[in-house]
């Protein structure tokens, strides 16, 4: 027989050619094919129209908040709240440093994660948002007339304001709960052994009441709680109104070690405190005044200037002497989101580390607490019986349960940051209808409206942790980002990814229609009530006052004045007091000079900034308009002369306008 | 003239009395950074509208600033609005084809002046510039428009009555129209009526 070269290798190859395309698809779906339909042409928004929702989305470990417009994703703006913004002053300019004082001095940075909505019958009204300081604790009270940080106020007795700023339906109160339990009072009640913790660290919530005709906020009282971390909260409503639920970690009381320590017991609690009885019991002088050291700042309006205000004490109220303000309701696995449903009538626990999302029945929980039904107590505190409280439980909802928004239909949905996925369910039958994946780890979620009384529905937003490989590359340092997904049909859709500054935790979203008609224009110049305000040019001038000089300088398209200053001598803290002469929409003046070591000016039409200028140097220093203002901003500019310590040279400064009719 | 000439000639006569209360003419801009547009409307005795920031724009190209006391015309506007009024009325009561073409005459007179005068302001306005103007175009005047719409620089500049202006043409209008009705009947016919 002839041996004839065996073909049989060729079928080989094509055989392990064609399985290769085989082999890959079994891998897990690509998740560029995850967008189906026209998602385009649901997030596409013309050039020149209008969004129809604003996001408000906390910046996180930015310590600003940023607004998104949706459904297209773009950035609007990022609004300076605990962080300084060199780009428009915030915290260099003599005006603004005051917003960033607490009793630990300036602090320029901070951590913020939640945006909470003022709300007027359980429904947010569009005036405000909240949001918390993580790391210095604090809150912040944001104008949406102007949207710029009208007030900060630190609260004392507290270390990690995370569980905070949650709402109540009519903006009564707003919570801050501490995440770190601390030892309190006196120095030497303070120094103490960290394993002395169980006898010596406790925690606290502080209830806010913000003034929304002022624009402050001040601490109402405070509640003394037992060692736990606080993590989230959120109000009751409806039936449940006059009731908060706090979910709690670390009931261990561990001080070391959290991730191992912390993870030991079965449940947790949600603390549920009956806020109307502490109103009560505060109003009552049942609480005790005790150290609590805390500033309240407070930018106002008409005089373009913030200032602080150092409060020494808070009222305190001890539930160890008041009985009723607090329950325990027993919570699978050191529950995240703490989240109550549109009718008031339920509260879901999101156990990060637990494979059910038990939803408790407010019902059921007054009929425990009426018929005492409890396991026990923890730290005096009653513990309602699990099965007398719970409605049931939404079983294999996915991996990792972090928190839980609603629609206006009756679903809920809530993120799964290990098995990174929104999950859709029935909160009346608690049956799973919906799943869809996030890119990747997604920890808050958004429903425009998602925790009022009446959502508005249409769109969920999926905020995530991990983005890797969905934008191109920048290196190790990625953008973060968020996701749309719309939620009109009975499956939710992926539409958008849209990067976010800073890294996103909770967020608002509000009808556009709600608050863009609010939008201030600009500052009327009469109404400027500034102490160093110039209201024309003919009012600018230099004074000297010992080593302080002060401008008092304008700007208008396309010059300052004054514009030429002589007399400046080192040594001198030179105050560059600059207003913005404009009348109309966007037309900002920028002011920046050489050498500063803290940033420009941008100053609104009508409004008066301070730039403190310490010069280093003699010789002549030029400063110009930062912002291009017309087509004369280049040529907007001018120089300040420094002499030396000592020099006879005469504080002068030219004046004469450019256009005396302006 | 007949009853209903008289009516219609008293009727066109008080009608110009809105003159007092509402714009007379109106001229609006529109540039690319000004959609919304702005807006400088005059009344009998003052202009209201965008003026500042139509005086902030227009002193980079050296046009004068408005204020309302370069204007006599607002001082007197007022008694020529009253004797245009006045005299409407009295043709009506006089009830003479002469009275009402008297009016007639006055109304045109009033008219012709008017825009002649505004013309003439905006003439001096638009080529009255300063010479050390930021923005100096050879040859470019800034004159508005007398009526409709012209280009300058980047503005688009419409000129039009505003609701005063309206009732104004529509008031000669109906005096023209009186007056034809009437020059039509027979001379001897309404004499011997009257």
């Amino acid at each position: 027989m002839k041996r004839r070269p065996s073909h049989s290798a060729i079928p080989l190859v094509i055989t392990a050619g064609l399985a290769l395309p085989l082999v890959q698809g079994c891998k897990p779906t690509n998740t560029k094919t995850a967008v189906t339909g026209d998602a385009a042409s649901k997030v596409y928004v013309a050039p020149g129209k209008y969004d129809e929702f604003y996001n408000f989305v906390s910046g996180g470990f930015s310590g600003q908040m940023s607004v998104y417009g949706l459904p297209s994703g773009r950035l609007l703006r990022d609004i300076p709240v605990f962080s300084v913004d060199p780009e428009n002053g915030w915290g260099y300019s003599e005006e603004t440093k005051p917003m960033l004082m607490t009793t630990h001095g300036f602090i320029p940075w901070d951590d913020s994660h939640h945006v909470e909505a003022s709300m007027t019958n359980g429904v947010p009204d569009g005036k405000f948002m909240f949001i918390n300081g993580n790391n210095t604790p604090r809150v912040a009270m944001i104008d949406l007339k102007t949207f710029r940080t009208a007030s900060i106020i630190e609260i004392p007795n507290s270390a990690g304001n995370h569980s905070s700023p949650f709402i109540t339906p009519n903006s009564e109160y707003l919570v801050a709960g501490t995440r770190f339990s601390v030892p309190m009072g006196t120095d030497a009640q303070r120094d103490v052994p960290i394993d002395s913790y169980k006898e010596n660290f406790r925690s606290t919530i502080s209830f806010v009441k913000p003034d929304t005709a002022a624009g402050t906020m001040a601490i109402a009282f405070q509640i003394k709680t037992p060692a736990v971390d606080f993590d989230l909260a959120h109000a009751g409503k409806g039936p449940s109104d006059g009731w908060f639920f706090f979910s709690t970690y670390n009931t261990e009381k561990a001080h070391d070690l959290l991730e191992v320590n912390a993870s030991q017991r079965d449940k947790d609690f949600i603390m549920a405190v009956n806020w109307k009885k502490a109103e009560q019991y505060a109003k009552e002088g049942k609480g005790k005044m005790i150290d609590g050291k805390h500033y309240m700042n407070h930018y106002d309006e008409s005089t373009h200037m913030a200032s602080s205000k150092v409060v020494d004490q808070v009222l305190q109220l001890d539930p160890a002497e008041l009985t009723d303000l607090l329950y325990f309701m027993p919570c699978p696995k050191s529950p995240h989101g703490c989240d109550v449903d549109p009718t008031g009538e339920f509260i879901v626990g999101s156990g990060k580390l637990a494979a059910t999302l038990p939803v408790f029945s407010f019902a059921k929980m007054q009929k425990a607490i009426a018929d005492k039904s409890f396991e026990g107590d923890y730290d005096g505190i009653p513990v309602l019986k699990y099965e007398s409280v719970l409605q049931g439980e939404v079983k294999k909802p996915g991996l990792g349960p972090l928190h839980t928004e609603f629609d206006n239909n009756g679903f809920a949905y809530s993120s799964m940051f290990v098995s990174s996925e929104i999950v859709k369910w029935n909160v009346k039958t608690l049956e799973v209808v919906d799943r869809v994946p996030t890119y990747y780890s997604i920890g808050h979620l958004c429903v425009p409206g998602g925790d009022s009384q009446k959502p508005w529905g249409k769109y969920v937003i999926a905020y995530n942790k991990i983005t890797k490989d969905r934008y191109l590359p920048t290196g190790p340092e990625l953008t973060q980002s968020a996701q749309l997904y719309s939620i009109d049909g009975p499956k939710m859709e992926l539409l958008l990814d849209f990067p976010t500054t800073g890294e996103p935790h909770y967020a608002q979203a509000l009808p556009a229609d709600l608050v863009k008609g609010n939008s201030k224009k600009f500052f009327k110049i009469e109404d400027n009530k500034h102490p160093y305000a110039t209201k024309g040019e003919k009012e600018a001038k230099v004074v000297r006052e010992g080593n302080k000089v002060h401008v008092y300088m304008t700007c208008i398209r396309s010059h300052f004045a004054p514009d030429n200053i002589e007399g400046v001598k080192m040594g001198d803290e030179v105050y560059f007091h600059v207003t913005n002469l404009e009348q109309d929409w966007d037309v900002p003046h920028g002011f920046a000079i050489k050498g500063a070591p803290t940033a420009e000016l941008l100053i609104m039409p009508g409004e008066t900034q301070t730039l403190k200028w310490v010069p280093q140097s003699v010789g002549v220093k030029p400063f110009y308009c930062t912002d291009f203002c017309s087509a004369l901003h280049q040529e907007m500019q001018g120089y300040i002369r420094v002499s030396p310590a000592g020099s006879t040279v005469p504080l002068t400064a030219n004046t004469k306008s450019a256009d005396a009719g302006l | 003239m007949r009853p209903i000439s008289r009516i219609l000639t008293a009727f066109a006569a008080l009608a110009m009395v809105i003159n007092l209360f509402q714009p007379i003419w109106r001229i609006d801009l529109f540039a690319p950074q000004y959609p919304e547009g702005l807006v400088l409307q005059i009344f009998h005795d003052r202009f209201t509208g965008n003026v500042d920031q139509i005086n902030g724009l227009n002193h980079y190209i050296g046009m004068a600033t408005i204020h309302n006391d370069m204007f006599p015309e607002f001082a007197i506007m007022r008694y020529a609005i009253g004797l245009l009024v006045g005299w409407g009325l009295l043709a009506a009561l006089i009830g003479r084809r002469w009275a009402l073409a008297s009016w007639l005459f006055t109304l045109f007179a009033f008219v012709i002046w008017a825009m002649w005068d505004m013309y003439s302001w905006g003439w001096n306005y638009g080529h009255n510039l300063d010479p050390h103007a930021a923005i100096r175009i050879e040859g470019m005047a800034y004159q508005p428009p007398l009526f409709g719409h012209k280009t300058l620089l980047n503005f688009e500049a419409w000129s039009f009555p505003d609701v005063g202006g309206y009732v104004l043409f529509g008031s000669i209008a109906i005096a023209v129209m009186v007056f034809l009705y009437e020059w039509k009947r027979p001379r001897n016919k309404q004499a011997a009526k009257n």
